[in-house]
């Protein structure tokens, strides 16, 4: 028995040391418990787990797409040809690029979902307006990568399908025509324009993407889980003094009337 | 502004030995509290600079600009004096209404109280530290962004990358007189397939002058730039290939565009559909017997038939964009490289 204990204590040792030295020197472990170990509202079901998966097919995303970055050639001469040879040469060449072909609809479908779970659910309203924007913003980029990455294969689908995009934008007033101007790099679509596009897609869009999600989700940890319109409790929390004038809990929706 | 409210000799017999304090006496903050000199003791009193012009000066130039990249060079450098200007006024503007407790200080029934005025110095310093760093880093930070963000993006706002080459199609007696033919080329050989183009060619004779005349229709549709085909038999038969260029006569009195069904007649006006203009043509010369195309151009409407039509000639328009009517004036600035 007393062996037992002790092996126990030497095996808690073991995983608590490497903590307890990084959280002495970075205080990483406690950041980690503030944004994983969170207090939610105890009638949440899985709707509110759209967010979160919203993020993870972000992350397919960014994973399968850093990997057909190695093998997927930017130029007019040489893109068709190398996705040919991902898809039929590479091993699993064929599934990373289907994940990420498939994933981008995931990805959009999901962003969707999420934000009708969140209009329908009132958890747009004060104070988490701010991360409704930012949601939006998201929404947006994601759609853009969209735009750009349909160019990326370089068949006859996508080309004209990138003319018909590019044209209209370029039918917006005023700036419309610069826009498409900036977009191919001239007055039609030519060479400089697919790796323009290859470049949007992968380092300028998900780089918006990455820094717009971690503010979002910095705000949702921040502000925490909005509890259904049906919810007879009150999940708020106390209100800091950063809130100014308005007093009492930070209101959920199913407490706006009970509280007036 | 208001130094002659001040008490000229207290001022001068204090401690005020810098130039920097001498201003903040003649400040605006300073005349206003000269009623109630011990106002500003409260160093957390929070003094904003007055009113000031200098900012929408300042904005003004940022506009011109950022206008003048997209329109003209004198713009752009008359935008950038306007703003260099209006900043420096505005920046001095915000220092020399900065500082407040020397004022107060310097009247005659205060004491000059050595430790209370160097509180305020060192407080201005801190402040002017700060500021100078945020500068610093933002001079630095605008150095390394404002290159790179320009590159990325004027290029495609100063007509590089729009170059059109002209294309010789062969001899024009390859084009049998009243019929289409259709002719797909390289526009740039060095650029491959990307430059691949269509056009829709009618030998339409000779004008009452004299001159032939040519109904050179560019194949991509005026709603949003997918490819034009002919409404009719295409003469697989006849096809010729000269030079690279790939001739296919077809007998067409009208060409549809399979995106949106827009639809043209056989001089490329539109007949239905979502387009909002006519087909875009192509200058063209004749060199040596054969036929040359040159710059697109875009068509509002074709009135006429063949040799004697009377076509409205506007710059290359992106497809969608109306080049006649009211709608016209949501698009007022042709692309760089659109304009012939």
């Amino acid at each position: 028995m007393a062996t037992k204990t002790s092996r126990k204590h030497s095996l808690a040792d073991a995983a608590l040391i490497p903590l307890d030295w990084t959280e002495e020197r970075s205080g990483l472990v406690g950041y980690t418990k503030w944004f994983l170990f969170r207090k939610v509202p105890h009638d949440i079901s899985w709707a509110q787990t759209l967010g979160a998966a919203s993020l993870t097919a972000f992350i397919v995303q960014a994973t399968t797409g850093v990997f057909l970055a190695m093998y997927y050639k930017p130029d007019p001469s040489n893109a068709y040809s190398s996705i040919q040879n991902i898809t039929e040469e590479l091993t699993l060449g064929w599934l990373v690029r289907g994940m990420h072909k498939w994933g981008a609809s995931v990805f959009i479908i999901l962003m969707f979902l999420h934000m009708a779970r969140v209009f329908l659910f009132g958890a747009y309203k004060y104070p988490r307006e701010l991360n409704w924007i930012l949601g939006a913003l998201i929404l947006v980029s994601g759609m853009a990568e969209g735009f750009t990455g349909y160019l990326l294969p370089w068949d006859n689908t996508a080309y004209w399908a990138t003319v018909v995009g590019i044209n209209i934008n370029a039918t917006g007033p005023f700036v419309g025509p610069f826009l498409a101007q900036f977009l191919q790099g001239g007055l039609m679509i030519g060479p400089d324009t697919l790796p323009k596009f290859y470049a949007l897609h992968m380092l300028v869009l998900p780089g918006a993407i990455m820094a717009l999600i971690g503010l979002h989700l910095y705000l949702v940890v921040r502000l925490g889980v909005t509890s259904p319109p049906w919810s007879k409790t009150a999940a708020g929390r106390e209100r800091g003094p950063e809130a100014g004038a308005r007093e009492g809990l930070i209101r959920e929706p199913a407490t706006e009337g009970d509280s007036a | 502004m208001g130094a002659g409210q001040l008490p000229a000799g207290g001022v001068r017999g204090g401690f005020l030995v810098d130039t920097g304090r001498a201003r903040a006496v003649e400040s605006r903050t300073g005349a206003r509290d000269g009623e109630n000199p011990r106002v500003n003791d409260e160093h957390d009193t929070h003094d904003l600079p007055g009113p000031s012009l200098w900012p929408i000066g300042f904005a003004i130039g940022v506009a011109c600009v950022l206008i003048g990249l997209v329109i003209s060079i004198p713009v752009l450098i008359v935008g950038a004096v306007v703003a260099l200007v209006f900043g420096f006024l505005w920046v001095r503007d915000l220092f020399v209404s900065r500082p407040v407790t020397a004022a107060a200080a310097g009247l005659p029934d205060v004491a000059p109280v050595a430790t209370e005025a160097d509180l305020g110095d060192n407080v201005d310093r801190a402040t002017f530290l700060s500021l100078a760093t945020i500068g610093v880093s933002g001079l630095i930070g605008a150095g390394v962004t404002l290159p790179a963000l320009g590159f990325g993006v004027l290029p495609s706002f100063m007509g590089e990358g729009v170059d059109t080459f002209d294309v010789d199609l062969g001899p024009i007696s390859n084009f049998p007189e009243g019929q289409y033919v259709i002719a797909t080329y390289l526009e740039s050989p060095e650029q491959g397939e990307v430059s691949r183009r269509t056009a829709f060619i009618r030998n339409n004779g000779r004008t009452d002058d004299g001159v032939p005349s040519f109904t050179t229709i560019f194949s991509r549709c005026a709603h949003l730039g997918c490819p034009v085909q002919p409404n009719g038999p295409i003469d697989e038969e006849a096809k010729k290939d000269v030079n690279g260029v790939e001739l296919r006569p077809v007998l067409a009195a009208s060409f549809g565009c399979p995106c949106h069904g827009g639809l043209y007649d056989s001089e490329g006006n539109r007949m239905a559909g979502p387009p909002v203009r006519s087909l875009d043509r192509y200058e063209f010369s004749i060199k040596d017997g054969n036929l040359v195309l040159g710059r697109l151009f875009s068509v509002g409407t074709v009135q006429g038939v063949g040799a004697s039509a009377k076509i409205m000639k506007y710059y290359k328009a992106y497809p969608g964009v109306h080049v006649d009517g009211i709608e016209r004036w949501l698009y007022p600035i042709p692309t760089p490289g659109s304009t012939s």
